[in-house]
């Protein structure tokens, strides 16, 4: 290599080198911004990194597993309570709203709404998290991983408002 | 065969519309760049083409005048 | 060791290289996409759980893994493009620019509408949706600079310049979904070990997958030249090649 080249390639190499370190330290500093959700044992005990706890009244998403067995619907309206959970914490979800087809016990779900008690959540928006598993339907069956899709009544939907 | 009539083919279980926006909009842009791709080439070669002929008249209206010239010259002198 | 290179970085060689490789690629996308489509549309099983939305994955992915292929592609003609002062990967890195674009606007598109049905919004701004975003952007910035400058070979250094600090993007899109909590799931097909899918959904994703790799070569192959003939337009092989597509 020519010393010209050579000095070309310095320069561009450390430009790169700088760039990423900038922007690492970047992602670094951002790194509690850049989380969606807070899972509920972040709620409970901190970030793992920073103890970052939200307060009460503030408007954070919760996303983990709904818990199953605590699903209990309203037979006359679309509300709806569930518990979601991570690493043996738990938070309670209150949503008045129609769940998204993925829903269903032991779905990863996603929250977003008020903390109104330190482990209860009101809930004005719910989406569901799927994970990367892809099988058709006879394999998920012999698996035992059956899938409902939730269904409403018209009673329920029209008491909406 | 997954789906037994049209119908249930298009409908595609409840989520028909957001299957076939996928679909449509996939080849559509995947058309559209095969056509921009091919209009480019062939502009760029007319351009290249355009350029070669009237490079071309412009040597030959220099050779011309040229002749006009050193002819011009020639009778003057002749006569 | 790299001698047997040197001939292509003649403009004329890899000129009529890249002609020889399209009819190639363009039969080949043909019949990979065409087999892929009937098989995905028709006989591909729903999932479980998303239905018939899962077959949105056969575009969305296979577009989504190769926008970041092609941009790391192009990020390396880039650098030795800046370091060796090539013409000809100027010439590279503008042809396939605007294909990478359309394929991240593919991801982009296709995946807000499998998002939809699946979690329940078109979009959401986390870590994963909003990098591939921003590598939409960098595609576009790239195009821009290669195209607002009179002076070619400064629009490429610039092009090339802002195609290397961009390259800090593409690791951040692949972990973004391991380093932070996301809504979207992990990868299926790209992570060490097996894939996690049925083998039965997992061939027809491989004939899309490479029937999207034969596109790319076609396209790009046919920009390629377009870009390495405007750029020599005035060498004398440049008019005989120009003379000879007007005889055809």
């Amino acid at each position: 290599m020519n010393p010209r080249r050579k000095k070309r390639l310095t320069i561009i190499v450390s430009i790169i080198t700088a760039i990423g370190v900038i922007t690492g330290l970047v992602l670094y500093a951002l790194s509690q911004n850049i989380d969606l959700f807070y899972t509920p044992s972040e709620i409970i005990n901190g970030k793992d990194d920073s103890g970052i706890k939200p307060i009460i009244g503030q408007r954070i998403r919760v996303g983990g597993l709904v818990v199953p067995g605590s699903v209990k619907r309203d037979p006359d309206n679309l509300k709806v309570q569930f518990d979601l959970t991570n690493k043996g914490e738990m938070i309670r979800v209150k949503y008045d709203g129609i769940l998204p087809d993925l829903f269903r016990e032991g779905q990863g779900i996603i929250a977003n709404g008020i903390l109104t008690e330190s482990r209860l959540l009101t809930a004005s928006e719910v989406l569901a998290k799927h994970d990367e598993n892809y099988m058709p339907k006879e394999i998920a069956e012999s698996l035992g991983e059956g899938h409902k899709i939730p269904e409403y009544s018209e009673e329920q939907l029209n008491n909406k408002y | 065969m997954q789906f037994t009539n049209l119908n249930d083919f298009l409908a595609m279980g409840t989520h028909g519309f957001y299957v076939w926006l996928s679909f449509g909009i996939t080849f559509a842009l995947l058309f559209a760049l095969i056509y921009s791709s091919k209009r480019k080439n062939k502009q760029v070669k007319n351009a290249i083409i355009k350029r070669q002929l009237r490079e071309k008249k412009l040597k030959k209206a220099a050779q011309l005048q040229k002749e006009s010239i050193s002819t011009s010259k020639s009778k003057e002198v002749s006569s | 060791m790299w001698k047997w290179l040197h001939p292509y970085a003649n403009p004329e060689v890899s000129y009529h290289f890249a002609g020889k490789l399209i009819p190639w690629f363009k039969y080949l996308t043909i019949l990979l996409l065409s087999i892929g489509l009937v098989w995905v549309l028709l006989f591909v099983p729903a999932d479980y759980q998303q239905g018939n939305s899962f077959r949105i994955f056969y575009i969305h992915v296979p577009t989504a893994i190769l926008s970041l292929s092609i941009y790391s592609t192009m990020a390396v003609i880039a650098f030795c493009g800046l370091v060796w002062q090539l013409k000809l990967a100027d010439a590279s890195v503008a042809a396939i620019a605007p294909v990478g674009a359309v394929f991240t606007a593919i991801a982009l598109i296709t995946g807000a509408a499998w998002g939809r049905p699946t979690w329940g919004v078109w979009w959401i701004w986390d870590a994963r949706l909003t990098s591939e975003l921003i590598l939409l952007f960098l595609y576009l910035g790239v195009i821009a600079l290669h195209s607002s400058f009179s002076d070619k070979s400064q629009g490429g250094k610039a092009a090339s310049i802002l195609t290397l600090v961009g390259v800090i993007n593409i690791p951040i899109i692949k972990y973004s979904v391991e380093w932070w909590n996301t809504l979207h799931q992990g990868q299926t097909v790209t992570k060490l070990g097996a894939p996690s899918m049925a083998s039965e959904m997992y061939w027809p994703f491989l004939v899309c997958f490479f029937g999207f790799v034969c596109f790319l070569g076609w396209i790009i192959s046919l920009r390629f030249r377009t870009e390495v003939l405007s750029r020599n337009a005035m060498r004398p092989w440049v008019k005989s090649v120009a003379e000879l597509s007007e005889k055809k």
